[in-house]
């Protein structure tokens, strides 16, 4: 008995501290980056490290030589001086000095940053919880991009019950994707709470504020995937919220957004076909588990009182039009935000059905995408 | 008691003060603080309107058009429209983006339709980027200037009409104005009850 | 003027504390008092103390081992109020109540009746604002920092508790400070003028001014929060005109002051040590007075460079980031007086002196990574992530709590009597200054990677540092426990202690009995003013 609690308990520790997880490299400074911007911010950094470090080591240098020459056990006699003037007006002018030469480089950069005019692309970065929306702008309607970006590890890895792959965490359904040494503008809102989007290899950090639009801009010179977070507390998911942007040459780019455009206009069509009970089952569950297993949990239990359980109970098992309406609407005071913007119509046609078809809510009803975009679109 | 009377007395001539006064006077700069806190948010106000901080532009501007259209300049004005949470309407701008001369009277429309079964009250917030240009934006009619109510399922075309002010920074060549459409159906309702009572 | 203490004197004048439980209750005795509040706030450092441990110990691995994020995000929140609100501030006003009068020769704080009502006040606020952590929806978590809307339109029902207890802290400091400053202004032995005072009173007449300055702000900026809660206004909301930004303005205009008050005190304390154990003056007494006042003026003009990402007019931006860089000139000021004081002195390293000299290194560690931060452009890369937690902590835990840690060992023999076990001190220091350091240096290096603060979960490239950080928060809080230890020892008992206690001290208080007498400086005959400061 004693053997196997012990036993239990090395299991245990050899588990914690071997990597149950894919090895990452880590690194101790701030990243370089791949725009100008970046690099400049990084400079001013290191220059400002770098002033740290000597004045760190000329007060402590005294500091750690005076205890080791002034101690009492040496024998010494206390001097009795208290104070000088001139020592007193030296350090303080130095520091401002230094102060003064810092704030030169850090007012250009910053000046730089500012100027957000004469951007090629325009892009609005929407904070919702806990995803980001991403439109592309365009005069054309037809021609505007506008997708969702949720986190894609899945809950396993998160949970400890899988493997922790490579970007972990940081690895977005669909990535951003933007073309090399152009000035994208990034037009930065949110729909709910304060987020910050932030991409540190741009040194593009930026708070997303109800009501409000900001701007900031990147030129991005390298070829590559960026990643990053969101910088600012925006509730429970707060951590599970990455950002991810693909830098590459202008005509993969354009090849890109023809396919996203298409893609559109397919998700369009889909919507118009007849769909069975099973495809809308397999679809919603796909659904259900990117979206709402979040707050109401893969085994649709949710965590009450502020998710609650729609195993059972509430909607999920009432009226099938209140259960639209609130998946289309979403609950004022409550988490349940409004999905008519994030999910097509035939994804919410899939999800609810879904929901009142699994775990055992055998409902056995049925409704058609195109009804559902009837009444996002006024027919209702 | 006589000497800690005199031990106070004599520091307290020093410094001129009386404990009684002095907390009175603590107490009074407690509630300055207190309404200065408050009287931070117009003083915010007025901030935001002299930097244009989080772009917010100003009132109805009922100055009569004075300013000739600068037919050699052209300024991009870009409209984007957001919802905010929980808000259920379809809101888009007629056109993503117009250019106008500075000076000139411009008018464009946004639409709206309502597709829940319930009658709504919303408020748009504006807000310019960048921020600077939210001083020379001009506008004399604005559906942001009221609440909009539509009834389930209604739709309707909102007007907006600016000037550019011909002010208006020479490096400022685009600039972006941005609506948020928040539902106040409850905030509203509350109100009245307030004042049926 | 002095009817306030009349009335108390006339009662218990010449007897000594009452018996029981009730001496603690209705006690207006300045020490008693202290020692009240010194309790409390040991308490809540244990209490949010264990909170911080929650957070390290789900940060110890990558994944989600032990807490859900729901509930991680109320630890944060809930260890930031308590070590600020519960922990860091009542130990000072602990340290006020038994020090302030003793160093400037009062008999007793000038608004004792008070004095009582503003400890009482704190266990009832902090009881409402643990308690919300049991009730549905959990407690406040949206961060000690409270941005709208989060902290009101998305907020737990609890919210509204957490604005009554803050409404009650704020209550309980303000008194507080009150009865600070008019002590100090009043009630100064007779003759001693106010650059006579020692740098901890003077440290603390700086900081009661700044806390009645800003913590009706706090109330004010909460009062707005409850009434956008409950009353439809909308002071933060854009949807009926108002703006989340202000509530951040606003939040920082007490918040940065609130800093400040934090840590002036505490260079108060290791001003006081230094000098002891070096045997010689204080360099620069006037030069420390007046960086003092010079920080505290200029913590009303900086705050919104906790906002450079928020978005401000580029002005706006420039203006905080210069403003920000000038606090580091009396801050050095104020370090470079420390060195200068150690420089040519004859120096022993007592416990007392260990903690104040890691106090002014780490302090200082935290001081130049702060200046990092006040520049714009790289605050950018900086802002939200762990570089920020590492450098609060730096000031705050080596800072705020290792002066406080310092303060009590030194003072710890006059209160009680009784020398406390050098040795066990001696290793509790090093215990606390390893850890410490283990802790929060690592910091540093997650932050520059990339790590966001606030997050229960994080990319793997993270990993390592977090452990090692987890490994040293576990070390520095377990030997917090060592030190209730030696804390009580020495209250029970130990070598006796001198009035003078240690040979190089200097000031009012070491003129007097150990332990202190319950009734000190009843009369002002005897006191040597040339005593008065090192």
């Amino acid at each position: 008995m004693k053997k196997a609690k012990q036993g239990n308990w090395l299991v245990a520790l050899s588990m914690l501290l071997s990597s149950s997880w894919a090895h990452a490299d880590w690194t101790v400074n701030m990243r370089e980056g791949v725009t100008a911007i970046s690099r400049d911010v990084y400079s001013l950094h290191m220059i400002i490290f770098w002033v740290c470090v000597v004045i760190g080591v000329l007060v402590f240098g005294v500091m750690i030589l005076s205890m080791l020459m002034h101690r009492k056990s040496l024998g010494v006699k206390p001097a009795d001086f208290h104070h000088s003037t001139k020592l007193e007006i030296i350090w303080t002018i130095i520091p401002v000095v230094i102060l003064v030469v810092m704030a030169i480089p850090s007012t250009a950069t910053l000046t730089a940053m500012y100027d957000a005019s004469d951007a090629d692309i325009d892009i609005e970065v929407r904070g919702l919880q806990w995803k980001w929306q991403y439109t592309y702008l365009n005069d054309d309607p037809e021609k505007e991009v506008k997708f969702i970006s949720s986190l894609l590890t899945p809950s396993e890895e998160i949970y400890n019950d899988a493997r922790k792959r490579e970007n972990y965490l940081l690895d977005v359904d669909n990535e951003v994707v933007i073309p090399i040494n152009k000035k994208i503008r990034f037009l930065i809102t949110s729909q709910d709470v304060i987020h910050a989007w932030w991409v540190p290899d741009f040194a593009v950090k930026k708070d997303a504020i109800p009501g409000f639009v900001h701007e900031s801009w990147a030129i991005v010179e390298e070829p590559g995937i960026y990643r990053g977070q969101c910088a600012e507390l925006c509730g429970k998911q707060h951590g599970f919220m990455p950002i991810v942007v693909r830098a590459v040459e202008q005509a993969e780019y354009e090849e890109w957004l023809v396919g996203k455009q298409e893609e559109a206009k397919a998700v369009f069509e889909t919507v118009g076909k007849e769909w069975t009970q099973e495809e809308l089952m397999v679809k919603g569950e796909e659904v259900y588990t990117r979206v709402c297993s979040v707050c109401h949990q893969a085994n649709g239990q949710g965590l009450p009182p502020a998710f609650p359980s729609l195993v059972g109970t509430g909607l999920a098992v009432g009226s099938m039009q209140e259960h639209i309406d609130i998946v289309l609407h979403g609950k004022a005071g409550t988490a349940m935000q409004s999905f008519s913007s994030q999910l097509n119509a035939a994804e919410i046609a899939a999800v609810v059905i879904y929901e009142r078809n699994a775990w055992g809510n055998d409902m056995g009803d049925m409704i058609q995408p195109r009804e559902i975009n009837a009444m996002m679109n006024g027919g209702q | 008691m006589s000497e800690l009377e005199t031990a106070s007395k004599t520091s307290s001539e020093s410094a001129g003060f009386n404990p009684r006064r002095s907390v009175g006077r603590l107490l009074t700069v407690v509630v300055g603080m207190f309404a200065f806190g408050f009287a931070l948010v117009p003083l915010y106000d007025v901030i935001c309107d002299v930097t244009g901080l989080n772009g917010k532009t100003g009132d109805q501007y009922t100055e009569a058009i004075s300013q000739s259209a600068d037919p050699d300049r052209v300024v991009t004005i870009q409209f984007l429209t957001n919802n905010n949470a929980d808000m259920p309407w379809e809101f888009r701008p007629e056109v993503r983006s117009i250019k106008v001369h500075p000076g000139e009277l411009n008018q464009t429309t946004f639409y709206v339709q309502n597709p829940a079964n319930r009658t709504i009250m919303a408020q748009a917030v504006p807000s310019v980027t960048p921020f600077i240009a939210a001083g020379y934006l001009h506008k004399t009619e604005c559906f942001c200037f009221e609440q909009q109510e539509l009834a389930a399922s209604e739709s309707m075309d909102m007007p907006l009409r600016f000037i550019i002010d011909s002010e208006i920074p020479e490096d400022i060549e685009t600039l972006t104005l941005s609506y948020t459409l928040f539902d106040i159906t409850d905030r509203t309702s509350g109100q009245l009850a307030v004042v049926d009572n | 003027m002095s009817s306030v203490i009349e009335d108390h004197h006339h009662d218990d004048h010449h007897h000594g504390p009452a018996k029981g439980i009730m001496r603690w209750v209705f006690t207006t005795n300045h020490k008693d008092i202290g020692t009240l509040y010194l309790w409390f706030s040991f308490m809540m450092f244990l209490l949010g103390g264990t909170f911080a441990l929650v957070i390290r110990a789900e940060l110890f691995q990558p994944g989600l081992q032990i807490v859900e994020p729901e509930f991680f995000n109320q630890m944060t929140t809930m260890h930031g109020l308590i070590m600020v609100f519960g922990a860091v501030m009542p130990a000072f006003v602990g340290l006020a109540n038994w020090l302030v009068p003793m160093m400037i020769g009062a008999p007793d704080m000038a608004l004792p009746r008070m004095n009582n009502y503003s400890f009482w006040i704190l266990p009832f606020a902090f009881t409402m604002l643990a308690s919300t952590l049991l009730m549905e929806g959990g407690g406040p978590n949206f961060g000690w920092t409270f941005y709208a809307p989060l902290s009101t339109t998305y907020a737990p029902p609890s919210v509204t508790f957490f604005i009554f207890a803050v409404h009650l802290m704020g209550i309980s400091s303000i008194m507080g400070s009150i009865n600070v400053i008019v002590t100090i202004l009043n009630l100064r032995a007779p003759g001693m003028t106010l650059m006579q005072m020692p740098l901890f009173v003077w440290t603390w007449l700086i900081t009661a001014y700044l806390l009645i300055a800003v913590m009706p702000v706090l109330a004010g900026v909460v009062t707005m929060m409850l009434m956008d809660i409950h009353f439809g206004t909308a002071f933060f909301s854009a949807a009926g005109g108002g703006d989340p930004v202000l509530f951040q303005h606003v939040f920082w205009f007490f918040g940065h002051p609130e800093v400040y008050i934090m840590i002036l005190p505490a260079f108060g304390v290791v001003s006081a040590i230094i000098p002891t154990f070096t045997r010689k003056k204080l360099f620069g007494y006037a030069s420390m007075v007046y960086a003092t006042a010079s920080i505290a003026f200029l913590s009303f003009i900086v705050w919104a460079h906790h906002m450079f990402t928020v978005g401000m007019p580029l002005a706006g931006e420039l203006y905080f980031m210069y403003a920000t860089m000038l606090i580091a000139v009396p801050t050095g000021v104020k370090v470079f007086n420390w060195v200068a004081t150690m420089w040519q002195g004859a120096m022993t390293f007592e416990t007392p002196m260990l903690f104040a000299i890691a106090f002014v290194i780490l302090f200082t560690i935290g001081g130049l990574s702060g200046l990092m931060l006040a520049i714009a452009p790289a605050d950018f890369q900086y802002h939200d992530t762990y570089f920020v937690v590492a450098h609060f902590h730096y000031v705050l835990v080596p800072g705020s709590i290792f002066s406080i840690m310092a303060a009590v060992y030194y003072w710890l023999p006059k209160w009680t009597g009784n020398m406390y076990d050098e040795t066990l001190g001696k290793t509790h220091f090093w215990l606390s200054f390893v850890g410490v350091n283990v802790t929060f240096f690592p910091q540093h290096f997650i932050g520059l990677a990339g790590m966001p603060r606030r997050i229960p979960d994080y990319a793997l490239q993270f990993a390592d540092f977090n452990m090692v950080s987890s490994m040293g928060a576990f070390l520095f809080g377990f030997s917090q426990l060592f030190f209730m230890f030696i804390v009580i020892k020495c209250i029970r008992g130990g070598k006796p202690a001198t009035a003078q206690v240690w040979e190089g001290a200097h000031g009012l208080e070491w003129t007097v009995p150990s332990p202190a007498p319950y009734h000190t400086f009843t009369t002002p005959d005897g006191i040597d003013l040339k005593e008065a400061h090192g």
